[in-house]
């Protein structure tokens, strides 16, 4: 006779009329399975922990947002933000799918140079750009965006130095009416300094001002601010096509779109309450078409957006190590999922499922890592079902930023893996090893012998 | 190990405390674990009776029960050890 599935014996205490600190959702819908390939599968043969992406997924979304941009505006450009996942397979998507480079440091440059992508289609943000990087951006005729004054004058000389004419736009900041406002970066709107800048760069005639850039802060709720945003970019360039006959060629309205992430203290889901790429799409097409640009002078829109388009794709899978109660009686759960491959877990609630059926029965639970550190959490409180040692669980919406800043913390950084749109899997980064540690040290002779 | 002999169980996995006013929702499997301790059965018993009905291994269920006593002692679901020999 067969025997009866085992689920583990649990008591939870019922309150009613309290709001529940876990959350009104239940994630206890397995997901079993990504883009065709078995989680137990993908486990079995890339290991635990290990990252997943869907280039379907990634595919799907890069033309979702094309589409809600180029249906309300009739030059539209992405640059692909490679700091938010800047692995080469994935770079070769969204270059693929029309995508220019956004960097912001040399490494990022010289890897979209190593990836093949023309030198005119870099756009080159930061605010620290070396001469070595800025003489190479000139060279290659890249897109140079200045952020403060002494790297306006670095290229004005350099300009001078290799007899070329750099195409630049400065980055303004602004007050759009959300807070807090994001002033540390470009020349601000407001107070002229923006305007200055400009100034000095049509006096001085050695530099080409192609473009003015924004960048009004990241994972914006309020589509609105990117209206007054344009609005305000739209109304500079006309001041400068009036006083200096002089067309600004492009707006760049930068990133920061939300995805569908959910952010710590949010009650609903992001999923459910972030705004689409339509609204944002309709705020700045609305602002920029409701300028005063002639008809057939619209400056090309270009769009910077990252997290918003990498997200979704991208997902975490990885076991439990133990279930533990705290002294208070909480259900803890350790996965073998630290915040040092995890690092949106700090600013995100993520949502985490089985990947294999439960009853409807769950716990509310708190959820570390395995570091030793106690603010290795993943997630202070959450409901989930009765997960068992050695059970999977698959983490949502880890596309963006964490194959970035991810840290090689007292383990080595897992596989990362590519499922193409044929629902084939390819490692598209390989765990790291102890040898790739060691191959970057070096120990001084006196201290390679002791004895203990 | 004894639970409190004024605690309702439903069939349907409510459990009741008159004493507290404390209601709490109890998986089948926990159901018929108190249904076996309110039957004065013991801890090896009822191990025995579980492993015979369930795919499980020992140390699981070992862990587990051990980690829903606590529980049910935490909640005060159960008579103290005095009490019960009394």
């Amino acid at each position: 006779m067969s025997k009866i599935r085992y689920e583990r014996p649990v008591i939870k205490k019922l309150e009613t009329g309290m709001p529940n600190k876990f959350g009104t959702r239940t994630e206890y819908e397995p997901m079993t399975h990504i883009d065709g390939n078995a989680v137990k599968d993908l486990i079995k043969e890339y290991g635990s922990p290990l990252f997943v992406i869907s280039e379907k997924t990634i595919r799907s979304t890069i033309r979702k947002a094309k589409k809600a941009f180029e249906t309300r505006y009739p030059r539209v450009q992405f640059a692909w933000s490679y700091k938010t996942n800047y692995l080469n397979a994935i770079c070769g998507i969204f270059h693929q799918e029309g995508s220019w480079a956004e960097v912001v440091s040399g490494f990022e440059y010289d890897k979209a140079i190593s990836l093949g992508v023309d030198g005119k289609k870099i756009i080159f943000n930061g605010p620290e750009k070396s001469e070595a990087d800025l003489t190479k951006a000139i060279k290659n005729d890249s897109l140079i965006h200045i952020d403060h004054l002494d790297e306006l004058y670095t290229i004005t000389e350099l300009a001078e130095k290799l007899k070329r004419r750099p195409r630049v736009a400065i980055r303004v900041n602004m007050d759009t009416g959300v807070y807090p406002m994001w002033d540390r970066f470009g020349f601000n709107y407001e107070n002229g300094q923006a305007m200055d800048a400009i100034n000095k760069i049509m006096h001085q005639g050695k530099l080409d001002l192609v473009g003015l850039h924004c960048h009004i802060g990241t994972f914006m709720l309020a589509p609105s601010a990117y209206g007054v945003a344009a609005s305000k970019l739209a109304e500079l360039a006309l001041t400068v096509e009036k006083k200096f006959k002089h067309e600004i060629k492009y707006i760049d309205m930068g990133g920061g779109f939300a995805s569908k992430n959910t952010l710590k203290g949010s009650y609903l889901p992001g999923s459910d309450t972030n705004p689409t790429f339509d609204d944002f799409a309709e705020a700045i097409s609305t602002a920029l078409i409701n300028s005063n640009f002639q008809q057939d002078k619209l400056p090309l829109l270009i769009l910077e957006t990252g997290r918003a388009l990498i997200d979704e794709a991208g997902y975490l899978l990885g076991s439990v190590i133990s279930n533990k109660r705290s002294s208070t009686g909480r259900r803890n759960t350790i996965l073998d999922i630290g915040v040092n491959i995890l690092f949106t877990s700090f600013w995100y609630d993520h949502k985490i499922t089985p990947a294999q059926p439960f009853t409807h029965y769950t716990e509310d639970t708190c959820v570390y890592g395995p570091l030793c550190m106690n603010i290795d959490v993943i997630r202070e409180s959450t409901s989930l079902p009765l997960l068992n040692k050695d059970d999977q669980v698959v983490i949502h919406n880890v596309g963006a930023y964490n194959m970035t800043q991810w840290m090689q913390f007292i383990a080595l950084r897992p596989h990362v893996v590519l499922i193409d749109e044929k629902e084939k899997p390819h490692i598209i980064r390989l765990m790291e090893t102890l040898d790739n540690m060691n191959s970057m040290e070096k120990v001084p002779v006196h201290l390679k012998k002791f004895e203990l | 190990m004894k639970l409190k002999k004024n605690v309702a169980i439903s069939e349907a996995g409510l459990l009741f405390n008159p004493v507290t006013g404390e209601s709490f929702s109890v998986n089948p499997i926990g159901i018929e674990i108190l249904n076996l301790l309110r039957e004065e059965k013991s801890g090896s018993q009822i191990h025995d009776i579980i492993l015979e009905k369930y795919s499980t291994d020992k140390t699981t269920l070992e862990k587990d029960y051990n980690d829903f006593i606590g529980i049910l002692s935490h909640n005060n679901l159960l008579e103290s050890d005095e009490k019960a020999k009394a």
